[in-house]
């Protein structure tokens, strides 16, 4: 299969790249990634469309490390993401993710869960500070910075979540069905916000996704099935 | 401090199942401040009764317990007459029983014994102490549970005493036993000597003359001051062990509450464990967070267990049978000794479960519901 290179529009370095990658579970009996080649350019938008099970997960998952393929290879920001690599410097600082299910922790306020990320990389409370009060300006959410996440409606959450993926000022967001338990008018609220901040923080994003009609706004869209990636045919 | 609140949320989440954890670790710590504090206290009080007016002990060598000892009638009246001795007091220790009472401590003493001279004579006249073989003077707790009173007689072993004096001791063992004249001590256990002889010096400076010239004169016999003894005698290193060993089975069983209760928090936090990690938590700060959260059970409870360990003695020491055998002077270092025992019991309980969050694969943990 050849490689799914981006159009010229949006030629930039290369920040994701896969080489021929494979993965399977149940020792091997499930097939989800069968040789998939694929690159991402920076700042480009790129959303994966498929059937549940066709490994949109599964990829996203290899390019945050965590993850690893069986065979072939993946990189992020041309350096491969393998156990040699520091995962942790990845996870912290090249890559952000936002979950389906927002997967913020429900004891933590919205501002403590933003911040989590910082803790991790040991950031200077101030400059966190000052980051989240950025973001969560951009995102509407400065109002709602001390409330417990169970206060909060599905889109504040999963603009929460939006926010902590990209507090330590990662290049890109791996997005996983973000706006999958959204009704269609947070959804599209949501989405929209993914691709404006997402322009303005010059993010490249990969996102998961069923929604046909929010996937035709990105950049690029292409379609997984059956353990491949396929350019969809023009209709 | 969201670390910390990471920490302390999981407590709060699971609140009685920290409480449980909390009260293994502060029944245990209790347990064994209380055993070891009763134990040293006792061996304080034993100790006490040897170093009564004196900093040596003469007693037979290489014997496993005092009551075992046999010093020579005559080496406590040849001591007696070394320069450097102000008073050598033979003492004959033995145990007797009455109807009631199993064990009772005997004092086989000479009328110039510090015990008979210094004590508080509550009923009696201490000059008559040593006139006739068959008198004794009691502790006021033994005359309490004998039932006896001056001029009484009361039935002790094989034998029937005269009771000529009630004295009053600071020490359980002493308020407790029975004073004999040493020589009716001697026909009584038929023993020709003394247990131990406890050496007044004129100089303290002369201990280390002194030990020499008895392992000079007297190659069977063994001199030692105070502290040493305390140090060496074998008797106070088993109950010294003891303790510790009865006190650490109740920290182990406390840590397995711990690690019940940490092993507990993984599964049911993994899913969170794995949204930490994939924001870039590292082992080394879950790991942290697991030990964290043990170290905090184990110091609320060490510092509960202190508290309930410290009111026990002193109820202990409250209750009438106990008077006088219960020492509540807990030794700070003990106190430091319990709580680092604590905290390490704690932090060794989370060992398994903090190994088992750092395996915690976050891509398999995202699809645990």
């Amino acid at each position: 299969m050849s490689t799914l290179t981006p159009p010229p529009s949006t030629h930039g370095p290369i920040v994701l790249r896969a080489e021929d990658v494979w993965k399977s579970y149940d020792d091997g009996a499930i097939a989800v990634l069968k040789g998939i080649d694929f690159t991402a350019t920076a700042g480009e938008t790129v959303a994966l469309c498929g059937p549940s099970g066709c490994g949109k997960s599964t990829l996203l998952h290899l390019f945050g490390g965590l993850d690893e393929p069986e065979r072939g290879r993946i990189f992020v920001n041309n350096i491969e993401v393998n156990r040699q690599r520091d995962l942790l410097r990845l996870l912290r600082h090249e890559v952000g993710f936002v979950f389906q299910l927002h997967n913020l922790i429900p004891d933590l306020t919205l501002e403590e869960n933003c911040l989590i990320p910082s803790v991790a990389a040991g950031t200077d409370r101030r400059v966190a500070r000052r980051r989240l009060h950025e973001l969560t300006e951009r995102t509407g959410l400065t109002h709602r910075l001390g409330q417990r996440i169970q206060k909060l409606s599905g889109g504040e959450r999963q603009r929460t979540a939006l926010c902590r993926a990209l507090m330590n000022r990662p290049k890109i967001l791996l997005a996983d069905e973000p706006t999958g338990s959204l009704d269609e008018g947070t959804s599209a609220i949501v989405f929209q916000l993914l691709l404006d901040v997402a322009a303005t923080e010059g993010v490249t994003l990969l996102m998961a996704t069923h929604d046909r009609g929010l996937a035709d706004r990105c950049d690029r869209l292409l379609e997984m099935h059956d353990g491949r990636i396929y350019e969809p045919a023009p209709v | 401090m969201i670390f910390f609140k990471l920490i302390l949320t999981n407590l709060r989440r699971h609140r009685i199942r920290s409480f449980i954890s909390i009260a293994g670790i502060a029944f245990s710590v209790a347990a064994m401040l209380t055993v070891v504090t009763i134990l040293q206290g006792a061996i304080g009080m034993f100790s006490g009764i040897l170093s009564s007016d004196s900093e040596i002990i003469v007693f037979e060598r290489n014997v496993s317990d005092l009551f075992f000892s046999n010093v020579p009638p005559s080496v406590a009246s040849e001591v007696a007459g070394w320069a450097m001795v102000s008073h050598a007091d033979p003492v004959l220790f033995g145990i007797v029983s009455s109807a009631d009472h199993p064990i009772i401590t005997c004092f086989g003493v000479t009328p110039e014994d510090a015990r008979i001279r210094n004590a508080t004579w509550i009923s009696g006249d201490r000059t008559r102490f040593a006139r006739n073989s068959d008198d004794v003077v009691l502790g006021s707790r033994a005359a309490e549970f004998l039932s006896a009173k001056v001029d009484s007689y009361v039935p002790i072993g094989h034998g029937t005493f005269h009771v000529i004096g009630i004295l009053k001791t600071a020490n359980g063992f002493e308020d407790g036993g029975v004073f004999m004249p040493l020589g009716a001590a001697q026909k009584f256990f038929h023993k020709e000597g003394s247990s131990v002889i406890t050496i007044k010096l004129r100089h303290k400076e002369d201990a280390a003359a002194f030990k020499a010239r008895v392992k000079q004169a007297y190659p069977n016999l063994i001199g030692l001051e105070n502290a040493e003894f305390s140090r060496s005698y074998s008797q106070f290193k088993i109950l010294k062990a003891t303790a510790w060993a009865v006190g650490g089975c109740g920290l182990i069983l406390g840590g397995l509450g711990v690690a019940n209760t940490m092993i507990m928090s993984v599964f049911t936090r993994i899913r969170e464990i794995a949204i930490l990690r994939v924001n870039g938590f590292s082992n080394m700060q879950v790991a942290g967070m697991i030990f964290g959260e043990s170290s905090l059970v184990s110091a609320f409870g060490a510092i509960a267990g202190l508290l309930i360990g410290t009111v026990a003695l002193f109820a202990l020491k409250l209750v009438p049978a106990l008077d006088g055998y219960v020492d509540a002077t807990i030794h700070p270092a003990v106190m430091f000794l319990v709580a680092i025992l604590a905290l390490l019991t704690g932090v060794a309980g989370a060992l398994y479960p903090a190994m088992y969050a750092v395996r915690v694969r976050a891509v398999e943990a995202l699809r645990f519901e």
